[in-house]
């Protein structure tokens, strides 16, 4: 009996041995850590509950028979993150090279399946060479069931990729449906095609870093929402992360305690806005004196920099922050914005998170780079991201809110709950100088009368209370009570019930 | 008295002259440049006059503008505060016109005291100690010997139209003469073409020392004691203190007896201040008179109790001054510091910006004179003084911990700020000891400053309240709804500070209201403290003794700070420890050559040449986009290179504007 018990824990020892020390060590001169090891730090001490830790592949080609690894190059299973669930895939860079097999496959999909029955979140760890190519397209079909169950998933518990080695080729494409991707710099890499084949096919002479590493997708394309000096930190900020997380599609986000008074009156907010409306100011600045504890996690904080996103916390409750940045592009809409945006948005939406919204936006991007590009669809998905929201939505006006952008920016008519705005705020058609040349046509070449006439629009128009006179927005209010408002109205709002006609599901211009 | 009085400036001296007025119950109007519409001096005064545009030179020092401004809100009177106009004889004049009381000194004394070779011919006959010297050029090596031998050695030889250490040279014994006289006259002649030098008493280690003197229009004169203000960057006073704690009575009251001497001898009235030059062996030589209230007087206030605002109020409205010399009583010690918003660690670069957190520290013996708020812009219109900082104590080592203290719990955030470089300043044991000359800052800092790290004492401490501090968050953490009931987060004691490439393990305990810290840094601490995660400062005690930080988040590390030295921490699982151990170290990334177009614009102005150093911080180029104009600034020091756009040009995103050497 006792010979039993201890062959299972000789079975587990060498489950866990992964690769072997020597290819552990290997991994930790590339700087990184081994699947375990990252599951070590990521989840609570002691709560990992393992599963399909005597798993193995099944292919007898070339050799593979003689060749099997418990677990098969994925660690699986569930634990807690501050206490609350997470199921986990960690790939096993050392078994295989991480790659893909058809076990290995199931192993994720089981998790994955877990998880929505639940009905907590996913992170994925991905380090791993690709497919099996010994197993062909048995390796394939294991990806496009990881790829259904991404997308079976999506919208019902929140998935996050953290990309920690690397992921090429159709394996980019599940960390690409799910909600959020993480990346290490140096040591992580994302592309559907490697330089090599790049070189071949157009010529072009680039490096992994260059063509996909954390610096490319989180500055150029956009594709990754945040980039880590080090295994390490990026786990610890996914805990961080973590506890912003709403767990699923059904329940409310988590609650933290905190000290910060809902009440808290920032004088200083009443001086952010700038005199000159043409000086810039730092919407950072705004969300971190109106969120509990200054504390704000940014998504994509170096892509789209003309608008930020992320979470946040009000009275202790999760809340998601969309505000436009005059320090950049003067704050304006464009292509990657919007689509940065929207996203957020929909993420927002899908989890019950309320969305606080920070207007201060000049309009769309004029220029045929942005027409060529198609604006049009691009700039309506976040029209249509606000819209369809059904969550509680606050908006404050800081300041300008100018034509179609007003009503993209979480406005009243896209059924906002609670807008509001601030004195320094301007709603209107376009900035008044604008609106003057086009209004009094015929004065144009009369600086004298053109200045005179924009004062009067300015005077006019550049205020919030033509808005307010018609209830677009419910409330002019003082900069340093932004929070106690902003706490007041989400307070209002706890119980808000709105739903969409039913539908199969949308169709936003993609 | 005055019933209503106009104060011709701004930030904190406008503030501080205000705060007096309106103890005495008098009205004040305050002018201010567009900049200043909504400064804090605007907002504590009665009534606010705009003057003009944001530069000085429109509206701080338009005198009419002023006078104007004074007459229209009917003020009797004018203080016109240190700087801009304060010793302006068109302003008193223009004032005096008006029928407006100048509260300042008469313009003749001004004026007498104005040049720099008559107030010291001036000081001399009055029977003030001069710096020994010859004022004719000496002829030849002979002449400067005899000389030297009737000035007392060591002398310095300098050249007439010298400047800038050029043809200066010290001989510090008679067999030296000859030769010095010789090489500052031949670099008199290379370098200025002109070869005459004269001779003067060669000061050593000259420490910056001056008597307060006040006088009212009834003949009497009296003096204030000194302040040692012997800490200077580059001739710009950083720490001034009250009184020295170098001077004995003797020499105390033989300046102060001079400086009198000598405000009588120009029929001074009003504050006023007489500059002296003391060596090692308390000889001490007029320098110069300040006719004006000097930035320093908060320490003069402080250990003689008086307002010298209010005297220079009431001597202005006729009045006499309150008490005699003998009735002047110098208490206990203080020090003033001065918060500039200069980046110390980048050569004292000004910066600019908004005062994102702005929190003056509070406290027994504590005062800080500030004209800003949080919220507020420092710009690049006016002096970067952003706040002096004074406290003051029976005896000087409790002043000076005051001032330690008070440093450390000064919140500013948004730009740069030169209170850490304060705080090593102040903490540096020749301050304790006294022993420091006007080169002290230049010796101990020739190289530059930078945080420094802290000594095992200090270690420890930090150590415990980044124990505490983390402690702290992650209890917070573990309060989160949602946990799987019965499997919560428990909170684990032991945890490692991985402070650089040093683990320390540390035990984390609840301790009554606080933690105690096992193990920080070699001993066990006790913290309290009741810090809440998002606040920037830490106050609290560690082991009994008070104790401030400044915290902040740096990723998953935690930064602090204190008395100018810094550490950067993370406070972590003794698991995650050894796997951080792991990870790789990795070299500050290259920065590029170039400085690109990070939108498409307009390109403005190009702010620089090629082969142009550009330090940290300094304007490169304006773009304009979506008609604001963003300014690019260099990340780092260096030199341009090439310049690849050219004002006036349309940029795409990108786009070169200029490539670094």
């Amino acid at each position: 009996m006792t010979d039993i018990l201890r062959q299972l824990e000789d079975m587990r020892a060498a489950a866990r041995a992964g690769g072997g020390a020597r290819r552990i060590a290997a991994q930790h001169e590339k700087g990184k850590l081994s699947a375990r090891e990252r599951l070590d730090v990521l989840l609570d001490p002691d709560s990992f509950e393992e599963y399909d830790m005597f798993v193995e592949h099944r292919c007898a080609d070339f050799g593979m028979a003689q060749q099997t690894v418990s677990g098969d190059g994925v660690v699986t299973g569930w634990g807690t993150i501050n206490g609350r669930q997470v199921f986990v895939f960690s790939q096993d860079f050392t078994v295989f090279g991480g790659s893909l097999s058809e076990a290995h496959a199931e192993k994720i999909c089981k998790v994955m399946e877990q998880a929505m029955k639940v009905g907590a979140p996913v992170i994925g760890i991905n380090d791993s060479g690709g497919a099996r190519i010994q197993e062909g397209v048995a390796s394939l079909a294991g990806y496009a069931d990881v790829f259904q169950l991404n997308v079976l998933a999506s919208g019902v518990v929140p998935q996050i990729s953290l990309v920690m080695g690397p992921c090429a080729g159709g394996a980019v494409y599940s960390p690409a449906m799910t909600d959020f991707i993480f990346m290490v710099k140096d040591s992580a890499y994302m592309f559907v095609t490697g330089p090599d084949v790049v070189k071949t096919v157009t010529h072009e002479s680039v490096t992994q870093e260059e063509l996909g590493g954390a610096i490319t997708h989180t500055t150029r394309s956009g594709v990754a929402d945040g980039a880590f000096e080090n295994d390490v930190e990026a786990l610890l900020q996914m805990r961080r992360f973590f506890d912003f997380l709403p767990p699923n599609n059904r329940e409310k986000p988590p609650v933290r305690a905190t000290a910060d008074a809902p009440d808290r009156i920032e004088p200083s907010l009443d001086s952010l806005v700038p005199s000159n409306p043409n000086k810039p100011y730092d919407m950072h600045e705004l969300i971190e004196k109106v969120v509990d504890d200054g504390d704000f996690f940014e998504i994509q904080p170096n892509y789209a920099r003309n608008i930020l996103v992320g979470l946040a916390r009000m009275e202790g409750s999760t809340v998601g922050i969309v505000a436009n940045q005059p320090m950049v592009l003067a704050g304006c809409l464009d292509i990657a914005s919007s689509t940065k945006a929207a996203r957020f948005v929909r993420f927002c939406d899908c989890y019950n998170s309320p969305i606080l919204t920070f207007v201060d936006v000049p309009g769309f991007l004029p220029g045929t780079a942005q027409e060529f590009g198609g604006i049009i669809k691009h700039g309506a998905k976040l029209l249509y991201a606000f819209a369809e929201a059904t969550v509680p939505k606050v908006t404050v006006i800081a300041r300008k809110a100018y034509g179609g952008a007003y009503d993209v920016m979480s406005s009243k008519h896209l059924r906002g709950d609670a807008n509001y705005a601030w004195p320094t705020a301007e709603i209107a058609v376009m900035g008044p100088k604008g609106a003057v040349e086009i209004i009094f046509r015929e004065d144009r070449g009369d600086e004298a009368k053109i200045a005179e006439r924009t004062e009067e629009y300015r005077r006019k128009f550049a205020n919030p209370f033509v808005a307010a006179h018609r209830g677009f927005v419910d409330d002019v209010i003082m900069p340093s009570a932004t929070r106690k408002r902003v706490c007041r109205a989400l307070a209002m709002l706890r119980n808000k019930r709105l739903e969409n006609p039913w539908k199969k599901h949308d169709n936003i211009p993609l | 008295m005055f019933r209503k009085i106009l104060i011709a400036n701004r930030g904190e001296i406008a503030c501080r002259v205000i705060r007096t007025c309106r103890r005495l119950g008098i009205k004040t109007v305050a002018v201010h440049s567009e900049a200043d519409s909504g400064a804090l001096h605007v907002e504590l005064a009665d009534e606010a006059v705009a003057i003009g545009p944001p530069a000085a030179a429109e509206s701080y020092l338009k005198i009419e503008r002023i006078v104007e401004a004074a007459k229209r809100a009917g003020a009797e009177a004018v203080h016109p505060g240190y700087g801009f106009l304060s010793e302006n004889p068109r302003f008193a004049e223009a004032l005096e016109k008006a029928g407006i009381v100048f509260i300042g000194p008469p313009m003749r004394a001004v004026h007498l005291m104005g040049d720099k070779i008559e107030s010291k011919k001036l000081a001399r006959a009055a029977g003030v100690s001069t710096i020994p010297g010859v004022d004719a050029p000496v002829a030849d090596a002979e002449e400067a010997l005899a000389r030297a031998k009737e000035i007392g050695f060591p002398v310095m030889i300098k050249a007439a139209a010298g400047g800038g250490g050029k043809g200066m040279r010290i001989a510090r014994k008679a067999e030296e003469v000859g030769q010095s006289f010789r090489s500052a006259t031949n670099e008199a002649k290379s370098s200025f073409g002109d070869a005459r030098v004269f001779l003067e008493k060669f000061i050593e280690e000259p420490r910056h020392i001056e008597i307060q003197v006040f006088a009212d229009k009834h003949g009497n004169t009296i003096h204030l004691g000194e302040r040692e203000c012997s800490i200077q960057r580059r001739h710009q006073k950083v720490i001034e203190e009250a009184p020295s704690p170098f001077l004995d009575e003797k020499t105390r009251r033989a300046m102060g007896e001079q400086a009198v001497k000598l405000a009588k001898a120009v029929d001074y009235v009003s504050a006023g201040t007489v500059e002296f030059v003391v060596d090692a062996k308390r000889n001490f030589f007029f320098l110069e008179m300040n006719t004006r209230l000097q930035v320093e007087h908060p320490v003069t206030e402080q250990v003689t109790g008086l307002d010298l605002v209010e005297l220079m109020i009431r001597v202005a409205a006729g009045e006499k001054l309150p008490l005699k010399q003998s009735e002047v009583r110098l208490k206990g010690a203080a020090i003033e510091t001065r918060v500039y918003a200069e980046d110390p660690t980048r050569n004292f670069l000004p910066s600019i910006g908004r005062l994102v957190r702005y929190r003056e520290p509070k406290g027994e013996g504590v005062r800080v004179d500030a004209g800003v708020r949080e919220g507020d812009q420092i710009s690049i219109y006016y002096d970067p003084m952003i706040a002096k900082l004074i406290t003051w104590a029976d005896d000087r080592p409790t002043a000076i911990a005051r001032m330690r203290a008070a440093l450390d719990s000064f919140v500013i955030r948004g730009i740069a700020h030169n209170v850490p470089f304060l705080s090593s300043l102040i903490a540096h044991p020749r301050v304790a000891e006294g022993r420091f000359t006007t080169n002290f800052i230049a010796e101990i800092y020739g190289g530059g400053w930078s945080p420094a790290v802290p000594d095992d004492a200090g270690t420890r401490e930090l150590l415990a309240v980044a124990g505490a501090v983390h402690r702290r968050a992650v209890e917070r953490e573990a309060s989160i709804s949602g946990q799987v009931l019965g499997h919560e987060m428990r909170l684990a004691e032991d945890w490692v500070a991985r402070l650089g490439d040093r683990d320390h393990p540390l035990a984390i305990r609840p301790l009554g209201a606080g933690y105690a810290v096992i193990g920080a840094g070699g001993g066990d601490c006790r913290v309290e403290s009741d810090w809440r995660p998002g606040q920037t400062l830490f106050a609290g005690r560690v082991d009994g003794a008070k104790i401030a930080v400044q915290v902040a988040r740096a990723g998953s590390a935690w930064r602090l700070a204190r008395g100018g030295t810094e550490i950067v921490v993370h406070i972590l699982t003794p698991r995650a420890a050894e796997l951080a151990a792991l990870m790789p170290k990795k070299s500050a990334p290259d920065l590029s050559r170039f400085l690109m177009s990070p939108m498409p614009g307009l390109l403005v102005s190009v702010a620089v040449k090629a082969g142009q150093d550009v330090k940290a911080g300094e304007e490169l180029a304006v773009i304009e986009a979506m008609k604001m104009e963003n300014v690019l600034r260099a990340e780092r020091d260096g030199r341009v290179g090439k310049l690849h756009a050219q004002a006036g040009e349309s940029l795409a995103v990108d786009q070169p504007i200029l490539e670094f050497e």
